[in-house]
């Protein structure tokens, strides 16, 4: 009992920072933008989010600047590959490399401290409760936090006006345009939002998963988010599902090690690759027909004057 | 379209960051590493090396290195990069740069080179490495004393012959202590992504391991075990910031010796193609303080450190029973041969789990 409770903490906390980075980008996708700088934005919100809660001493804090730093780098994003109209892809992969070397700058002079991580939830009697009281009432704001995001970005999308709007703009931008909507300026809100989350994903690292900053500590979670969005077919629903699932196989091959299973820890490290894959070929074979990737998605729009 | 798009981004990664002055007549040295300086393990300790070899040298040389270098073929460009900028004596310090740079030092024969923890060598091309299998042995004494549950947990990088060896001292000498004593062994598969390490750590502790060993390079495995209120043990790097009342010991990388020595010989022109695989008693490594335990189980380690030292005590001594319950062929007198250690691909007995790959 303990120990099912322990996976399903672990595999929790493994899947939030993809579930919160993945949610952004969906966002971003949607409005028709592609920003591969996920990985780039993550890790430059690492490095601020632990300097934020290392020079203040409080996570909340270290969060927002989290926040902050990955909207600044996806501004960085919009003004390149929307106000001027640049390559999407080679502007992503761009931003990645940026904040990478940005990041190792801006952690230089921190790496070597410790800081408290952020707090769980603990409610006398609920958190005590056997197999699911931590699982439901024992886990830090963040968890909570990605939760609620997933569930309003799936409101937000698909019962909102705004959310129409910005769908509009990423499967035709020159007829959103033509009914009169400000399709670059949606677009940058959107991939600003994405930005933010990417920030607070990687934030999510050293504030509450491992309490330091290292250079690098993302380690390709940045890609993992984006593959996520293609596996969930750009819908929120299916997102949650692939960001625990991928967490799930991550989490319990280790313990499938431990326990001695034969299989070799090579093929089982690459598990969540290959249920990744699998899930996909599923999904795309039961399609009723018809791709469901937003149709002007990376595609360049600049507005006729 | 994404897939050439993932590979495009790998391939601008690679260009890493570069470091260097000019002067004219001093002796230019580089180093490729493969982490970044501030990875707190591995890299950091070379760069502690290359610190401590301008400390001492600094009048006579120089030093560049390019961080972030990715092992495999991209690693040449890097190490040509460095030669063209004038270094005679290049470090390649990670075990996939071997064969890059035998590759290099083929085409540039009046340049040096050494690899850090490979095997093959060449006229002028040197290797060198550490005998760390003398301090996971004395690890594993200390392990079998703390350990309440008698479960020790390991976390692994990749199963090469240097991390299997690293295992079977380990349990050789816990078994001295407790001749019950269990191993979970997880591999990782990465030298490096904290998330995984110290998820790695979790399914261990959950599992029942009470005292925690790794051979990955961050210290997120350290904070696990220290939030869970468990021992570690540090690698590479002292760790005991990350684990105050954690950390039991840890082996130190301790290259600015070796460093300094083949400078001295290159600035002497009697540098030579060498094998160099050092232990304690050359200074390679050396152990963390012992911390953490009580004065019997400091004293013990201390007395295995001394006694490994000075040659006394060899952790890989005959017989050595492999997992199928046979003896290991004895190749070098009273214990394993070199060779057998450093190619070794089995588990010994007492180890409940299957080497991948075997």
């Amino acid at each position: 009992m303990e120990l099912i409770e322990a996976i399903i903490l672990a595999v929790l906390a493994a899947s939030t920072p993809l579930l919160i980075a993945a949610t952004g980008e969906l966002v971003t996708e949607r409005s028709g933008v592609l920003n591969l700088g996920v990985e780039g934005m993550m890790i430059v919100g690492a490095a601020c989010g632990f300097g934020g809660a290392w020079l203040t001493g409080s996570i909340f804090i270290g969060a927002l600047f989290g926040i902050v730093a990955g909207a600044l780098m996806s501004l960085v994003f919009a003004l390149m590959a929307l106000g001027l109209a640049v390559n999407q892809v080679a502007t992503g992969l761009a931003l990645t490399i940026l904040g990478i070397g940005l990041s190792g700058l801006i952690g230089a002079g921190f790496v070597g401290e410790r800081i408290t991580p952020a707090v769980h939830l603990y409610i006398p009697g609920l958190t005590d409760m056997p197999l699911i009281g931590r699982v439901l009432f024992g886990e830090d704001a963040f968890v909570y936090f990605s939760i609620a995001l997933i569930m309003s970005v799936w409101w937000f999308l698909y019962r909102t006006r705004a959310g129409l709007i910005l769908r509009a703009c990423g499967d035709n931008h020159v007829s959103a345009h033509a009914l009169g909507y400000p399709v670059l300026r949606i677009r940058t809100l959107a991939v600003m939002f994405g930005g933010a989350c990417a920030g607070l994903a990687g934030a999510y690292l050293p504030l509450a998963y491992t309490p330091f900053f290292i250079p690098g500590m993302t380690a390709g979670r940045g890609w993992i988010a984006l593959a996520l969005v293609v596996f969930s077919s750009w819908r929120p629903g299916r997102l949650v599902v692939g960001a625990y699932l991928f967490g799930a196989v991550t989490i319990l091959q280790l313990h499938a090690q431990g326990w001695g299973v034969g299989i070799p820890s090579q093929f089982m490290s690459a598990l969540p690759y290959l249920a990744t894959v699998i899930v996909l070929v599923l999904l795309s074979r039961a399609r009723t027909g018809g791709s469901t990737a937003p149709a002007a998605l990376g595609t360049v729009f600049v507005p006729d004057r | 379209m994404r897939k050439s798009v993932l590979a495009l981004a790998a391939g601008l990664l690679l260009a890493g960051s570069v470091s260097a002055a000019s002067a004219a007549d001093k002796l230019k040295v580089g180093f490729i590493y493969l982490g970044p300086i501030g990875d707190l393990g591995w890299t950091y300790q070379h760069d502690l090396g290359r610190q401590a070899l301008v400390k001492e040298l600094g009048d006579k040389i120089e030093t560049t290195y390019l961080e972030n270098v990715p092992e495999g073929p991209d690693a040449e460009r890097a190490i040509e990069q460095l030669v063209r900028a004038g270094n005679k004596l290049i470090f390649t310090t990670s075990f996939g740069y071997m064969d890059p740079t035998l590759k290099v030092a083929k085409k540039y024969p009046n340049v040096h080179f050494e690899h850090s923890t490979g095997y093959k060598r060449d006229k002028n091309m040197s290797t060198y490495s550490a005998k760390w299998y003398q301090g996971r042995y004395i690890q594993g004494l200390i392990a079998a004393k703390m350990s309440k549950s008698g479960v020790l947990g390991y976390i692994g990088s990749f199963p090469i012959p240097e991390v299997v060896s690293g295992i079977n001292a380990t349990i050789l000498a816990a078994q001295t202590i407790n001749p019950n004593i269990k191993v979970k062994i997880i591999w990782a598969n990465t030298w490096f992504d904290p998330g995984k390490e110290a998820d790695a750590a979790k399914a261990l502790i959950d599992q029942g391991a009470d005292v925690i060993m790794q051979h990955t390079d961050s210290p997120a495995a350290m904070q696990i075990a220290s939030e869970r209120g468990k021992f570690a043990f540090g690698q590479d790097s002292e760790m005991i910031k990350f684990g105050p009342k954690t950390q039991l010991t840890s082996i130190l990388d301790t290259w600015g010796p070796y460093y300094i020595e083949r400078v001295k010989a290159e600035l002497a022109g009697t540098w030579k193609s060498e094998d160099t695989w050092g232990g304690l008693d050359s200074h390679m490594f050396a152990m963390a303080p012992y911390t953490n335990m009580p004065d019997d189980v400091k004293k013990l380690a201390e007395d295995a450190q001394a006694a490994i030292t000075a040659g006394k005590l060899h952790p890989f001594k005959c017989p050595v029973i492999g997992q199928d319950g046979k003896e290991v062929e004895c190749k070098g007198g009273a214990n394993l041969a070199d060779g057998q250690i450093l190619g070794m691909n089995f588990y010994v007995k007492g180890i409940d789990d299957k080497l991948p790959g075997k």
